[in-house]
């Protein structure tokens, strides 16, 4: 009742009271409600009250349900303003301590042990590292994904599977069919490509949005009606590594509702199997579900331009001395951004070492020499040359 | 505006393209594939084989072409020439008549169609009684006797088919005027044979399957004399003078009978089983001619005693004493003779036989009997064709020196010029002198002259000698022994039994200009030979190149390396081998290239590539591209075949195993056995019903044969740095890997002293690992750099060394370009991903302008696995044009093709034929002749002698369809233009698609 009284009176006040804790420190300041700025002015802020300036940080604020949520762009920072209430809580860590497991929603399923016990927690040593690190959405590589929802008819699906610096086989088989269609003179049958079996453990299987029986309507936008089953076997494999399927589900039910209010654009949604995996980075519900997030919203952290670009083109070249370096492209910098954050972790815990200095006066130098070292590495491990 | 603008350049680039590319199918060289029917006219001089597959196929002078296409996909079983005439008839499997007639068009001639015809008989009559079963074209040349299996015969007028039911001579006909005491009337079977009187153009005789002739006056309608031959009838022949018949029969013996004289003559005047004693296999025919002075000639196909020769296919010539059984090594479909003379009524000349193979003609005026060497229909699959390898522009030199050595192998062929004259050559000179080779199973390399229309052979190199095989290589089987009988001559060249598979030639290179060549094989065996005009006697050093470096785990499962004849081997003029590389493990040769002013081979197999230095006979380099974990390349050809059988008994066993343990559980649980037996029934069940589905996979480093060598290149170019170009060698492999090795060549003055050494410069992985078919560095200008040795003697431009060299990369999938001396990616085409077809053969090619003299674009010609021909610019990558070509089905066809650098192909459409293809507008080869039409002298209307009597009848009976000629004209004339608005409609339809292809 108490806490009914005070949330409008804060509002009134259009300011908002910030607690931020980094390590053992606590900084209290206030930001006004209606102007609460970009996410970069606010994390130099953070970076400012703390007088850690060249210190990478995870910016995490506790909402209302006591979970610990990710501040790291201007949605969620509005967000995070607007539902404080009336104290907004953050925890700032260093990006290379991080720990992710820490981030999360399911504070219903761990009902006892709350995020911010764990985050107070966290410096313990003998606490056991969860087996799977969680980390940031920016940081997930994409596996999957539904697209052009807006453009297509309700009854197909079009589905990107990243193959892309994934161990994970594709693991789907196709055949010949026939369907039917709806032509001027009638019903026809006509032939056609289905997806014949999926191996169990394949990423086909695993992203839930492919099924046995399901038509190949289109490969990367090509259309394969009239080609034979080997012609469309050569063009899906020439294009395994960034595979786009247009399909026609067998099963229909699961299909992707389109909001006829138009207000978000396109919704989201998938044939909700297993959601275990985490592969497809959209959220899985039911039909009718609320919308959680919006595609959009995700895809940008993704620099959906790169993901357009031909990642098949790092041709790996080895020069006399042995030296594994990727093609280099105009755009190369852009490029290898994908296949970079599976190892950004391994690479700042080696580059702490130095100490922060180390970390913050050469970025690029830092990169660059890990990078190197890592695929010689992998060079050894194999004996055969591995492709990025 | 600028929509505008990028209009007008598309269009213009559309005319460029339409100036230098356009799709011809243009000629087709070699044998057809299973003739069914050979025919010649001796009026036009021009031979005539129909096929199986519904192919008719006109032959004359060397270059004299024609060939057309029955629409029914029916096989050929009768060809006639209508006398006098440029009109033929076919007869079909499907019992229907065809007419073809040559016609001139802008001075050529062409072969159409003109019309079809099939015999109807009276309504619910057996389909038997118009069964054609022999065809006689009348010497008037406007009708045709049509004897049928019913043992009718109609008559049909022609070139209209139109029905003369009037003068039909029935069954019942025949029957009614034979005598009664011939055998009660039995049936009389199926019209056999029906010859026209050579002196009396009313008198046809019909010989019946039972043996029965009957002569048949036309005018009278009725029978003149019987000729009561009692075996089964195989074939008549009516003797020039019209004074005899000769009849052959189905147990071996011929009979000569007396025509002179009405009524029947019991008993032949001369019967005679020429192999006798024990049973023969029948005469299927008989021909007799005489001779200006002495003996005639005869000729008998068949008649050998069955038990002992019944498997041999032979033609028997008897002319005086002199008795030769030709000896064939495939069936005999058909033979006829060619006779001197203006008017071909002279001495025999030239016997012309065709058999299931090869068109074989014999000199029959040269002592011995030689064989004459055909200028087309050459049997190129005399030993299966294994690979083929073309080299445009043959310097004079070096043609003439092949020549000459090909000239010395054929000293047993017959000095005659071809006997086959008919029509006129009327294609230009070919502009170049054209090299094909092709490689056979047997260990052999045949040079062809393909220049133009006909593919001549020239020289044949067998690389056997070198080797030590289990046959030897003088085989004495074929020798004739005195006082044989029957006296066996062997004839033709056709030999498909290979006494050794690993002397197979899988891969060929020459050097134009040096004269070096190497030819490597199926156990990977790689020769070097160098052209020489003298005879040398010499041994060939043999060095191992071990590609597995050492790489203990495999163990090759294949065949063995071939053993080398350590003692000098005595090689006639020609090609002569004085180094042999042998690969270790001995698998198949999957690329080679020769650079000769570097004195250097490279190989490559499935386990890795090699570099050889040929002057100073050495191993340079040896590289193992295997991928340790890929033990099925370790499998030789053979052993695979084994390991299948292998697994299909161990998979076997196990179902058996498990049914014996489920008995023997039996008594323990009912239950499980059930569970068991379903399981085992669902399994066999999916087995059965799974339907044929593909694993979509990207191709990874495990996957099998990623070590295996697809093509090998040798460049001078920026390979370190871009101030220096030096020699460099690229090795493409089925992985997607491509490695770039730099080489030291010592100066020249040293070259024989001094190593050449070679340094690996750069590996490239492609990332979508599909196999590298080729690899071409283009110059400073983006063309392909010259072939070696090709600057040095002034054919080519010198390659611009000045700007920046570029690397093409051809794999299965895309076409890429790479900078040098850095390699990043540049430009590239995905082809695979656009349409789903793959690239399996690539050629680099240049196109000339068909416009303007001195405009012309390099481009790569591809031919997919869809059967599709592309061209793909220079250094742009982009695809100018699509024509389909091959069937997808048609693997060995594709596999096949072969492309020359000037944008023609050839690829086989059966084991025995190059289809030769131009991509070029400006550079075809097809045939182009004009057959005219005899003139119609009174002397040589009739090729045998004119009838002293009959002749006022014949004009009485061509007077009677007088105003029925006219009809006919009138519809001849219509049917006749038809085909002709057909033909144009169908080319200009063609020319729409053209355009639109081009426009994309």
């Amino acid at each position: 009742m108490n806490k009914h009284h005070r949330v409008p009176s804060n509002r009134t006040l259009s300011s908002v009271e910030v607690k931020s804790k980094f390590g053992a420190e606590f900084r209290r300041f206030s930001l006004d409600r209606s102007k609460p700025g970009r996410f970069d002015e606010f994390y130099g802020l953070l970076q400012h009250v703390h007088r850690i300036p060249n210190v990478d940080l995870l910016v995490g604020y506790a909402d209302v349900h006591g979970d610990l949520l990710p501040i790291n762009n201007n949605d969620n920072y509005h967000k995070a303003i607007s539902v404080a209430s009336p104290l907004l809580r953050l925890f700032l860590q260093r990006k290379e301590e991080a720990d992710y497991s820490a981030f999360g929603t399911d504070s219903l399923t761990r009902p006892k042990k709350t995020v911010l016990a764990a985050v107070l927690l966290r410096p313990d040593a003998n606490r056991k590292k969860p087996p799977v690190i969680i980390s940031l959405p920016r940081d997930f590589r994409p596996v999957s994904s539904i697209i052009d929802v807006d453009i297509l008819p309700e009854t197909h699906r079009r589905v990107r599977l990243y193959k892309h610096g994934q161990e994970k086989p594709l693991g789907f088989y196709i055949r010949d069919g026939s369907s039917v269609r709806v032509t001027p003179q009638g019903l026809e049958k006509v032939p056609g490509i289905f997806i014949s079996r999926m191996v169990p453990g394949g990423l086909a299987e695993s992203t839930g949005l492919l099924a046995v029986n399901d038509e190949v309507l289109e490969v990367n936008g090509i259309e394969v009606q009239g080609k034979s089953l080997d012609q469309v076997t050569d063009m899906m494999i020439a294009n395994s590594h960034n595979l786009i399927v247009t399909v026609k589900p067998a099963n229909q039910r699961n299909n992707i509702i389109r909001s006829s209010g138009g207000g978000g654009g396109a919704a989201s949604g998938s044939s909700g199997r297993s959601s275990d995996s985490g592969a497809s980075f959209y959220g899985y519900f039911t039909p009718g579900a609320a919308i959680v997030t919006t595609p959009a919203h995700i895809i940008q952290n993704f620099h959906p331009e790169e993901l357009e670009s031909d990642e098949d083109d790092e041709d790996l070249v080895i020069e006399a001395d042995g030296e594994a370096l990727p093609i280099p492209r105009a755009a190369s910098a852009s490029c290898s951004m994908p296949s970079l954050p599976r190892y950004e972790p391994h690479l700042n815990l080696r580059s702490t070492a130095n100490g922060d200095l180390a970390s913050s006066t050469g970025s690029l130098s830092t990169v660059s020499t890990p990078d190197r070292g890592l695929e010689g590495r992998s060079l050894e491990e194999d004996g055969t040359l591995i492709t990025l | 505006m600028k929509r505008f603008r990028r209009h007008g350049q598309e269009s213009h680039r559309d005319r460029i393209k339409q100036e230098l590319y356009g799709f011809n199918k243009t000629v087709e060289h070699g044998f057809p594939h299973q003739p069914s029917a050979l025919v010649f006219s001796p009026s036009l001089q021009l031979l005539a084989i129909g096929t199986r597959s519904g192919a008719i196929k006109l032959y004359g002078a060397p270059g004299v072409e024609f060939m057309g296409l029955h629409d029914e996909n029916a096989a050929v079983t009768q060809v006639h020439f209508l006398p006098q005439q440029v009109d033929l008839v076919t007869l079909l499997d499907d019992n229907s008549l065809h007419m073809w007639t040559l016609r001139a068009h802008h001075g050529v001639s062409e072969l159409l169609e003109t019309g079809r015809f099939t015999l109807t008989g009276p309504p619910g009559a057996p389909p038997s009684v118009t069964r054609v079963t022999a065809v006689l074209t009348h010497s008037s040349g406007d009708m045709l006797f049509l004897g049928t299996e019913g043992g009718h015969v109609f008559v049909v007028e022609v070139p209209g088919f139109r029905e003369l039911e009037e003068r039909n001579i029935s069954l019942e006909n025949v029957t009614n005027s034979l005598p009664e005491d011939y055998g009660g009337r039995r049936i009389l079977e199926h019209v056999e044979s029906l010859q026209e009187n050579p002196v009396n153009p009313l008198q046809v005789l019909i010989g019946y399957g039972r043996g029965i002739m009957v002569i048949w006056d036309l005018e009278r309608h009725s029978a003149v004399k019987h000729i009561p031959a009692t075996q089964q009838l195989e074939s008549v022949w009516w003797t020039e003078d019209g004074g005899h018949v000769l009849s052959s029969h189905s147990d071996g013996s011929y009979c000569r009978w007396m025509v002179a004289g009405e009524g029947t003559q019991s008993e032949p005047e001369k019967s005679e089983v020429p192999y006798g004693h024990f049973p023969c296999k029948a005469i299927s025919k008989i021909i007799q001619l005489p001779t200006e002075q002495g003996p005639p000639f005869l000729f008998l196909s068949g008649g050998m005693p069955r038990a002992s020769y019944g498997d041999r296919h032979c033609i028997s010539v008897i002319h005086s004493k002199t008795h030769v059984a030709l000896d064939f090594t495939s069936r005999i479909i058909d033979f006829f003779v060619i006779r001197d003379g203006p008017d071909h009524t002279g001495d025999p000349s030239a016997l012309v036989v065709l058999v299931e193979e090869e068109l074989v003609v014999i000199d029959l005026q040269t002592e011995g009997w030689p064989v004459i060497q055909t200028p087309y229909l050459v049997p190129l699959h005399c030993s299966a064709i294994t690979c083929s390898h073309h080299v445009s522009a043959i310097p004079l030199k070096m043609w003439e020196r092949v020549l000459s050595a090909g000239a010395l192998q054929n000293t047993h062929y017959s000095k005659k010029p071809w006997p086959i004259t008919g029509g006129q050559n009327l294609s230009p000179d070919a502009p170049q002198r054209d090299l094909l080779l092709t490689g056979h199973e047997d260990g052999t390399v045949r040079f062809w002259d393909a220049s133009g229309v006909c593919l001549y052979p020239m020289y044949k190199l067998s690389t056997a000698g070198v080797f030590l095989t289990d046959a030897e290589p003088n085989d004495n089987m074929n020798q004739c022994t005195e006082g044989e009988w029957p006296p066996f001559r062997k004839v033709g060249c056709f030999d498909p039994y290979s006494d050794d598979p690993r002397l197979g030639v899988q891969k060929i290179h020459l050097c134009k200009y040096s004269g070096y060549l190497t030819v490597a094989g199926t156990a990977g065996q790689i020769l070097v030979l160098e052209l020489n005009d003298e005879a040398a006697e010499q041994t060939v050093e043999a060095t191992v190149a071990d590609l597995l470096q050492g790489q203990e785990s495999f163990r090759w499962k294949g065949h063995t390396r071939l053993e080398v004849r350590e003692e000098p081997v005595t090689f006639p003029p020609g090609f002569q081998p004085f180094a042999l590389v042998q690969c270790q493990p001995p698998a198949v040769v999957t690329a080679l290239t020769l650079h000769s002013e570097w004195k250097l081979v490279t190989f490559g197999t499935s386990h890795g590539f090699g570099l050889y230095d040929y002057q100073q006979k050495s191993n340079v380099l040896v590289r193992c591209t295997l991928n340790p974990s890929d033990q099925l390349a370790m499998e030789g050809p053979l052993s695979r075949v084994k390991s299948i059988k292998k697994s299909l008994r161990q998979s076997f066993r196990r179902i058996r195993r498990s049914r014996v343990s489920l008995r023997k559980h039996h008594v323990n649980s009912a239950a499980k056995v059930q569970e068991a037996n379903a399981r085992l029934e669902a399994e066999l069940a999916e087995m059965e019903l799974a339907p044929v589905q593909r694993k979509i996979e990207a191709r990874s480093s495990d996957d099998s044969f990623t070590g295996l060598v697809r093509t090998l290149y040798f460049a001078d170019t920026f390979l370190s740095d871009s101030s220096h170009h030096t020699p460099s060698l690229w090795a493409g492999t089925n992985g997607g890997s491509v490695f770039a090795y730099q080489l030291r060549l010592p100066p020249v003055e040293r070259r024989s002293e001094d190593p050449v050494s070679a340094h690996p410069a750069k590996e490239i992985q492609l990332m979508h690992r599909a196999p590298v078919v080729g690899i071409v560095v283009l110059d400073g200008h983006g063309s392909p750099l010259p072939e070696p040795l090709e600057v040095a003697h002034d054919l080519a431009r010198s390659a611009d060394m000045q700007g920046c060299h570029q690397l093409l990369v051809i794999s299965e999938e895309q076409f890429k370009v790479f900078t040098l001396p850095k390699v990043s990616a540049k430009m590239k085409l995905k082809l695979t991903a656009i349409d789903g077809s793959r690239v399996r053969r690539v050629g680099v090619a240049w196109f000339g302008s068909s416009r303007s003299e001195d405009y012309g674009e390099s481009g790569l010609t591809v031919l997919t696995n869809q059967g599709d021909l592309h061209v793909v610019s220079l250094p742009g990558v982009k695809l100018q044009v699509q024509y389909p070509c091959i069937r997808r089905e048609d693997v060995s066809g594709i596999a096949s093709c072969v492309f020359t650098k000037h944008g023609q192909g050839f690829y086989l459409i059966s084991p025995s034929e190059f289809e030769r293809f131009s991509l070029s507008a400006r550079c075809v080869v097809e045939p182009r002749s004009l057959v005219e039409v005899p003139s119609q002298t009174p002397g040589t209307t009739l090729p045998r002698a004119q009838p002293d009597g009959p002749s006022v009848a014949h004009r009485n009976s061509t007077r009677d369809t007088d105003d029925v000629a006219v009809l006919q004209e009138i519809q001849k004339s219509l049917e006749g233009y038809q085909p002709t608005f057909l033909e144009n409609n169908v080319k200009s339809a063609l020319a729409g698609g053209k355009v639109l292809t081009n426009g994309d």
